[in-house]
């Protein structure tokens, strides 16, 4: 991988997003998504399963000797941005965006290592209890506490918790941060499932009172784990935001040639086609920018990963929005209903640019990283005197 | 010695030529005609006409070299006959002696290329244009006035688009023609900018003479060749890929450090903002000359140009909001020919950056219709003959 070159796109990417797409169209149209909103868990592990075991989605990014494909956190951007266009209702932030990544980056152990095969099998779900509505900081995305074999706290916002099989929890124990792993059924937790603007991904709030968990890392191990797990869901969910922009242009584009009016389709109008090209122009500048989050984790020398994350998701969650927005915007009254699919990602937009940080704290990151140590040799323009 | 073909190739290639015509010491044409022998101008380019062979996105690794060792970017001496004349020659003439005639003195810098497309009553509607050109013996006769007209003045060259039946449809009775411009009936008045500067001229066409050898495509085969040279023309005025935080926004970073007293937290914000679209704007240019497989411009040339030419624009108005009272000093508005050096006429120049080339308006146009395939509007000029055409 690290020889070709940023951007290049091979072959089994292009065969991977192909399958993929054939399989949304197939088995996950928009009646499934509307379904499985409407159910107890929220998604169908059925399918879920066969998103892990029959093509394999779910286990890009994990190397092959623990179970995976042996591809890389770009090939699961590309799964990450065809799934997303579909909607796809299931754990995946919680499961394939954190839960894998962390314990990819763990240490090596029986537990990591069986959990993790379930998880990228699709046959067991997962989720990542910390504090994940803010760009990664190692000080403060613990928000449970670890003491004597225990795990104590509350987080009020877990993705993807309610239904999970497993909850990674990162805590801050006496010795710094513990990943640790707990079994939602043992005593002391609570997982109570909150209604969720974006009926597509589920919210829940997690108790822990003294529950005993299985600790995977400890430490500098416990930091580099989590801090994966972020840097790798903070590239996907921008995946995910393109897939969602890319698909809802498609969308209103069709729409823009069919519907009628004033004796002509509403596309032939400056105010709809111009709106639409400026949709075209943010899809391709979230592309590069998700594409190349992904890149920089697979390849630092590229960027630095994390300062790639925050382009990504502070452009990817401002286009995404505005696309949906938009798509609202130019399907008029029918895009208001609840029939329309437009709400849908309009919802699924707007939590995706909650999650994980907003954009504004991802731009605060960029500032940091670059306009606060700006090197002294820079060259100073030419200003007229008069 | 086999002819390079890859990346690292190239640069070795490239960094023997600046080895042996040092750009500190040896005259520009001169390296820049080593370039072109050794197939460095357009890598892309047939071998014996400045190239290789090899693909368009090699050229920047040329251009690297060439600019790590402090030298000019070609683009930047010629831009028109480098960017747009030179791929609309190579495309569209089959005189392969008189396109190598053509090719080495304008990589060189000799000889300067104007594109003489606009015209008072034709801009964005470039088909609808009136300049004429009539058979006569070998060649033909031109009459009409173009405008905007960038480097007229300084140009050996120019890229003519003329019309030569206007009983047909707009697009239809337009011929192109390569037309020297040191010849007697070629009038260049320069035209002044908001800026004080003129870097572009109106020109006059009196009974000019262009050779029927000079002719690119058929006749009336016109508007294909211009297409190509458009389409070149948006590549190349968007597609200006330099490192991380270098160019306009690199200018603006530098503004910010050397003026700390003027910092507030909503103008970081917008700064932060800026260099974070100037950031993606860039990889999307270097995205784009990793997927183009072949050296065709595609829509890609449409979105840079769109997407540089705004953001040059808000860069420029962030670095005079910074600047405060002395972003409203001037040092003087007396006319000269090139473009100006100081912050404040590179921020009234950017206000063409969304006009020349296709206007903003224009490319949403194009990206729309053209890209997303969205229904043309309705138009009355297609298919009626140029002349009972309203113009104004
Ligand atoms: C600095 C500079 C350098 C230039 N250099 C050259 C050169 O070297 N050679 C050359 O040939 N030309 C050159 N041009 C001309 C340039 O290509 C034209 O100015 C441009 O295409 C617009 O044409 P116009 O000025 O006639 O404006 P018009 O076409 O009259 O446009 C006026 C306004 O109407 C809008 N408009 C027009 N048509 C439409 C439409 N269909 N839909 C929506 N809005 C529309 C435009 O966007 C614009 O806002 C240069 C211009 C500038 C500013």
């Amino acid at each position: 991988m690290a020889e070709q070159a940023e951007f290049t796109v091979t072959e089994e990417q292009r065969e991977l997003r192909t399958a993929l797409h054939r399989f949304c169209e197939r088995a996950h149209d928009e009646a499934t998504v509307r379904r499985l909103m409407a159910s107890d868990d929220g998604f169908d592990r059925a399918l879920w399963a066969r998103l892990g075991g029959e093509l394999g989605a779910l286990s890009l990014a994990v190397p092959e000797e623990l179970g995976g494909a042996g591809g890389t956190v770009v090939d699961q951007a590309v799964a990450a941005e065809e799934l997303g266009a579909a909607l796809v209702t299931g754990p995946l932030l919680g499961t394939v965006g954190l839960a894998i990544p962390a314990l990819v980056a763990a240490p090596a152990s029986g537990t990591r290592d069986a959990l993790l095969a379930d998880l990228a099998a699709g046959t067991r779900t997962g989720a990542l209890v910390a504090g994940l509505f803010a760009p990664y900081d190692g000080a403060t995305a613990a928000a449970v506490t670890a003491a004597g074999g225990t795990l104590s706290g509350e987080i009020g916002h877990v993705p993807d918790a309610a239904a999970a099989d497993v909850l990674l929890v990162a805590a801050d124990g006496p010795d710094g941060p513990v990943l640790a792993c707990v079994e939602p059924g043992v005593p002391g937790v609570t997982v109570t499932g909150r209604g969720s603007l974006d009926p597509t991904r589920r919210i829940a709030r997690v108790r822990l009172d003294g529950a005993a968990g299985t600790v995977l890392a400890t430490g500098d191990d416990a930091d580099r784990a989590l801090q994966h797990a972020f840097r790798t869901a903070g590239a996907l969910l921008a995946a995910e935001q393109v897939g969602i922009a890319a698909r809802l242009l498609e969308l209103t584009v069709g729409y823009a040639t069919q519907r009628w009016q004033f004796g002509r389709p509403i596309g032939s109008f400056q105010a709809v086609k111009h709106r639409l090209a400026d949709m075209l122009v943010g899809v391709e500048q979230a592309r590069t920018a998700a594409l190349h989050a992904a890149w920089a984790i697979v390849d630092p020398r590229l960027d630095d990963p994390d300062l790639a994350v925050a382009i990504a998701q502070a452009t990817c969650s401002e286009v995404a929005y505005r696309a949906a927005a938009d798509t609202v915007q130019l399907h008029g009254g029918i895009g208001f209903t609840w029939e329309h699919p437009a709400h849908l990602y309009y919802k699924r937009a707007i939590a995706d640019a909650a999650l994980l940080g907003s954009a504004e704290e991802y731009r605060e990151r960029i500032a940091a990283a670059v306009l606060d140590t700006l090197p002294d040799d820079l060259a100073v323009p030419r200003v007229a005197t008069g | 010695m086999t002819p390079p073909s890859t990346a690292a190739e190239v640069e070795t290639a490239a960094r023997e030529v600046v080895g042996r015509h040092d750009p500190g010491t040896v005259p520009r044409a001169e390296l820049f005609g080593a370039l072109y022998d050794a197939g460095l101008a357009w890598v892309h380019h047939p071998v014996g006409l400045g190239g290789l062979g090899l693909s368009r996105g090699l050229q920047t690794v040329v251009d690297g070299v060439v600019t790590d060792a402090g030298g000019d970017r070609m683009f930047a001496v010629n831009p028109i006959g480098y960017g747009m004349g030179a791929p609309t020659v190579v495309e569209y003439c089959a005189d392969r002696e008189l396109v190598a005639r053509w090719l080495r003195p304008l990589a060189t810098g000799e000889e300067i290329w104007c594109q003489l497309f606009s015209e008072p009553g034709a801009g964005s509607d470039v088909a609808g244009l009136t300049t004429s050109a009539v058979p006569d013996g070998d060649g033909w006769v031109i009459n009409g006035q173009k405008v905007w007209t960038t480097l007229a003045h300084v140009a050996r060259w120019g890229m003519l688009v003329a019309r030569t039946d206007p009983d047909l449809p707009k697009h239809r009775g337009l011929t192109y023609f390569v037309i020297d411009m040191t010849q007697p009936g070629v009038e260049v008045r320069p035209l002044r900018q908001m800026t004080g500067q003129a870097e572009f001229n109106e020109v006059y066409l009196h009974d000019a003479r262009v050779l029927d050898a000079h002719r690119l495509g058929d006749v009336g085969a016109g508007w294909r060749v211009a297409i190509t040279t458009l389409m070149n023309e948006r590549t190349a005025i968007g597609g200006v890929t330099g490192r991380r935080s270098s160019g306009v926004i690199g200018e603006a970073l530098g503004l910010w450090r050397a003026n700390p007293d003027r910092q507030t937290a909503v103008l970081r914000d917008r700064l932060a903002r800026l260099w974070t679209r100037a950031e993606t704007h860039r990889l999307t240019l270097v995205r784009a000359g990793r997927t183009a497989t072949e050296g065709r411009p595609g829509p890609e040339g449409s979105v840079s140009k769109l997407v540089g030419a705004e953001l040059n624009q808000d860069v420029y108005e962030f670095c005079m909001d910074l600047l405060g009272p002395d972003a409203l000093l001037y040092d003087d508005y007396e006319i000269r020919p090139d473009p100006g050096s100081t912050l404040q006429q590179r921020f009234l120049r950017s206000r063409a950056n969304t006009i020349e080339g296709g206007t903003s308006e224009v490319m949403r146009n194009i990206l729309g219709e053209r890209v997303l395939g969205l229904p043309g509007e309705p138009r009355s000029d297609s298919d009626r003959p140029w002349k009972e055409v309203p113009r104004g």
